[in-house]
């Protein structure tokens, strides 16, 4: 295997802070709103083996606020379906001149194998339960709009830690800077092993000890069918990790709440906490073009 | 073979190690019609020989043998051949190889036996089918044993899959005990594994990919050494992975089970960590295990819990492992490596003697299969030898491999000890340099 293309984003693990600072930094200067021709003349496919609303839409809106021009390929009604490699659709989108591939795909590992055998930027949309890499970055963003810097900061990850890349990529990023996370669930969803991650994790199996004294909430989507599949009671899980208003009380009074949604009212938080004044899940999802502006800016060069 | 047309080969000044015989010293070796004539202490050996072999300063050792390849014939041979699996089993230094039935056709049949102990073959060193347990390796229906064995198997497995059925596999003992055919397991509770593509661990975890159990493999052989003792069967276990399963191969040992295992250079060399981020080279089943295991198979290979090294030599197409790590086969290659990794991790790096390197690559597999007249340099033995330099440092080059897939792990390691010769039935089959 190869280096990756310069300009690819893989994962946040590998990341240098520094680096991860820079798109930071970056990001804040893009805005949708002002079009800059930056990308003009580039061509970004957006590959998407798995359905995917705002991620895609995301990186869609934040090439063509550039000037690029956008390929959208989905597995259904493309030669994937006809059994095409990976690596087999990732020549033919080189050869027809793609800048750039930004790949989402079931299976972990997927952007690694793409990066270390095309010379283009390969970009990370989420594979399989390994890393979300912009997904950690517009939440790095999000939060900061919000609190001063990471150090020190308090951060509750509550949920099914085990199926979630997102949770992956925050936990990478979070420890680099120096904040105290806390991850929170039961075991099926929040194994022991969970700790080796990255150092100084903590984990809990109880939300109110996750949640005292907390600075950021992070709350992950639970898929019903996973609770089944893992025999847990859905009524039990509700009673045990949902996000109420009674719980986030006893988190700091300026604590934050988030999720990298869809959400389920009901499920992983109840309604009014989705709505709440200290809820920035909307905000999240404003964030994710300017990030991404700068994820494909970098991956094409342009990060200045 | 034409054995009796192959002329006299006398080796001298070599350094002999037949366990078998316990023999560890300076002598020279006479082969003569197949067989080994002589053996006997520096220049006291007679008579003319019409060749002969400088083996000063180098090990003799009998032949090796694997006891575990896949030499993907019938049916997957833009893989491997029966042809480049035995070259590249000739240029490590194995004499024998025992060759796996999950080919495609399942070897369940006295037929494909046959087929595949064909001289239009190619096979450059000896070649022992071991057959499928159950037909079309389905672990449903027992396959007929004594026609295979007739036809040349020296064992059945459904290698690859394992037999789960506890019924199936209590039959498969009994039945194997009344024909003395060792019954092979690749222990692996498949319901406990499904999805899985690697150890389960905090590697696993960190890649986002499903892990297989410590449990999945250890419970599998557990109850196979009671149904062992309950039948009096042979039971092999296939590349033992983990200290939790190495526990009931030394209870039933201990409570003499006729119960044997063998352990593979990449699980004694590596770790799960080594996988990397996705390396599908270092992706094979079972899985390479925690630093814990290995740890525990060193101990094993060392106190004798061990019968043999066996390299699961699993040779895949560039195509077939480029692909996402999840979707990528299972196997690495390993028969050009054994010997070397053997010599740099068990005899440098861990002080195993060299006495017993040799023994678990000759008399020890030629025991669990009981290959009479193999792993041995007694007088009358066959003539399969094989000599190295448990000196020499070398870089191994998966491109010059004699196999034809690269999908090697060591890839570019610089390894100590190499195979300088390798003799079968007297006849010199690879030379190094
Ligand atoms: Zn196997």
């Amino acid at each position: 295997m190869t280096k990756a293309a310069r300009g690819s984003l893989l994962g946040i693990e590998h990341l240098e802070a520094a680096e991860i600072l820079g798109l930071l930094k970056l990001a804040r200067r893009m805005n949708p709103a002002k079009p800059r021709a930056l990308l003009k003349g580039k061509r970004v496919v957006l590959l998407f083996y798995e359905p995917s609303t705002r991620t895609r839409s995301s990186f869609e809106v934040a090439a063509k606020s550039m000037g690029a021009m956008t390929v959208l390929i989905q597995s259904s009604g493309s030669s994937i379906e006809k059994g095409e490699s990976l690596l087999d659709t990732g020549y033919t989108l080189r050869a027809v001149g793609a800048d750039a591939i930004v790949l989402r795909h079931p299976s972990a590992g997927a952007p690694h194998l793409m990066a270390a055998n095309i010379d283009i930027a390969v970009i990370n949309a989420g594979d399989g339960m390994h890393e979300h890499p912009s997904q950690a970055l517009l939440d790095a963003y999000t939060v900061l709009r919000h609190k001063r810097s990471f150090k020190g900061l308090q951060v509750a990850i509550v949920g099914d830690i085990y199926h979630s890349r997102v949770a992956r990529s925050a936990c990478h990023l979070l420890s680099k800077f120096g904040a105290r996370v806390t991850l929170c669930g039961p075991p099926e969803f929040v194994p022991e092993v969970a700790a080796t991650l990255v150092p100084g994790i903590r984990l809990t199996r109880h939300l109110e000890e996750a949640v005292r004294g907390a600075d950021v909430i992070m709350l992950l989507r639970v898929q019903k069918e996973r609770l089944a599949g893992r025999k847990i009671k859905l009524e039990d899980y509700i009673a045990r990790y949902q996000m109420t208003a009674a719980r986030l009380k006893l988190a700091k009074r300026d604590a934050i709440v988030m999720h990298p949604g869809p959400i389920i009212r009901g499920l992983e938080l109840t309604g009014d906490v989705a709505d709440c004044p200290q809820s920035v899940i909307v905000q999240e999802v404003a964030n994710g073009v300017p990030v991404r502006m700068a994820i494909l800016a970098r991956a094409m060069g342009k990060a200045r | 073979m034409a054995q009796n047309k192959t002329p006299s080969l006398l080796i001298r000044g070599g350094h002999i190690i037949d366990p078998a015989s316990r023999i560890d010293g300076p002598m020279d070796l006479l082969l003569r019609d197949g067989q080994v004539a002589e053996i006997a202490p520096p220049n006291k050996i007679r008579g003319n020989a019409e060749g002969k072999f400088d083996a000063r300063g180098l090990i003799v050792a009998p032949g090796f043998i694997d006891l575990h390849v896949h030499l993907r014939e019938p049916g997957q041979s833009h893989k491997e051949t029966i042809a480049t699996g035995t070259a590249a089993a000739a240029a490590g230094g194995f004499t024998s190889v025992c060759c796996m039935p999950n080919t495609s056709p399942v070897v369940d049949s006295p037929e494909w036996v046959h087929w595949i102990r064909q001289p239009e073959r190619g096979a450059l060193v000896n070649v022992f089918p071991i057959a499928a347990a159950t037909h079309h390796s389905k672990g449903a229906v027992l396959t007929d044993f004594r026609s295979l064995q007739e036809a040349g198997a020296v064992a059945v497995t459904d290698d690859g899959k394992p037999i789960l059925d506890e019924a199936v596999m209590r039959e498969a003992l009994r039945t194997g005990a009344q024909l003395n055919l060792p019954v092979i397991q690749h222990a692996e509770d498949t319901r406990l594994t499904a999805h899985c593509s690697m150890n389960e661990g905090p590697t696993s975890f960190r890649l986002g990919l499903r892990g297989m159990t410590v449990a999945a493999e250890a419970e599998v052989v557990d109850r196979d050494v009671q149904l062992a003792q309950m039948t009096g069967g042979r039971f092999h276990v296939a590349h033992l992975s983990t200290a939790e399963a190495l526990k009931p191969v030394r209870r039933g040992k201990r409570a003499k089970v006729r119960v044997t295992c063998e352990i593979t250079p990449h699980h004694f060399t590596l770790i799960d960590e080594n996988v990397g981020d996705y390396n599908t080279d270092f992706k094979m089943n079972p899985p390479l295990r925690s630093a814990f295991d290995r740890e525990a198979i060193l101990v094993a290979l060392a106190d004798g819990t061990v019968d043999a090294i066996a390299t699961d030599h699993a040779p895949h197409a560039l195509h077939e492992k480029q692909v996402e790590f999840e979707r990528a086969p299972f196997g690495v290659t390993g028969l050009e490596t054994a010997l070397g990794l053997a010599i740099t991790q068990l005899h440098r790096d861990h002080k195993l003697p060299l006495a017993r390197i040799v023994e678990l690559f000759t008399a020890g597999p030629a025991r669990v299969l009981d290959l009479r007249g193999r792993g041995t340099l007694a007088r009358g033995s066959f003539a399969d030898v094989t000599i190295f330099d448990p000196k020499k440092r070398w870089i191994f080059d998966a491109a010059k491999s004699r196999s034809k897939s690269r999908n090697t792990p060591f890839d570019g390691w610089p390894l100590t000890g190499r195979v300088i010769s390798t003799i079968v039935a007297g006849k010199v089959v690879h030379r190094e340099g």
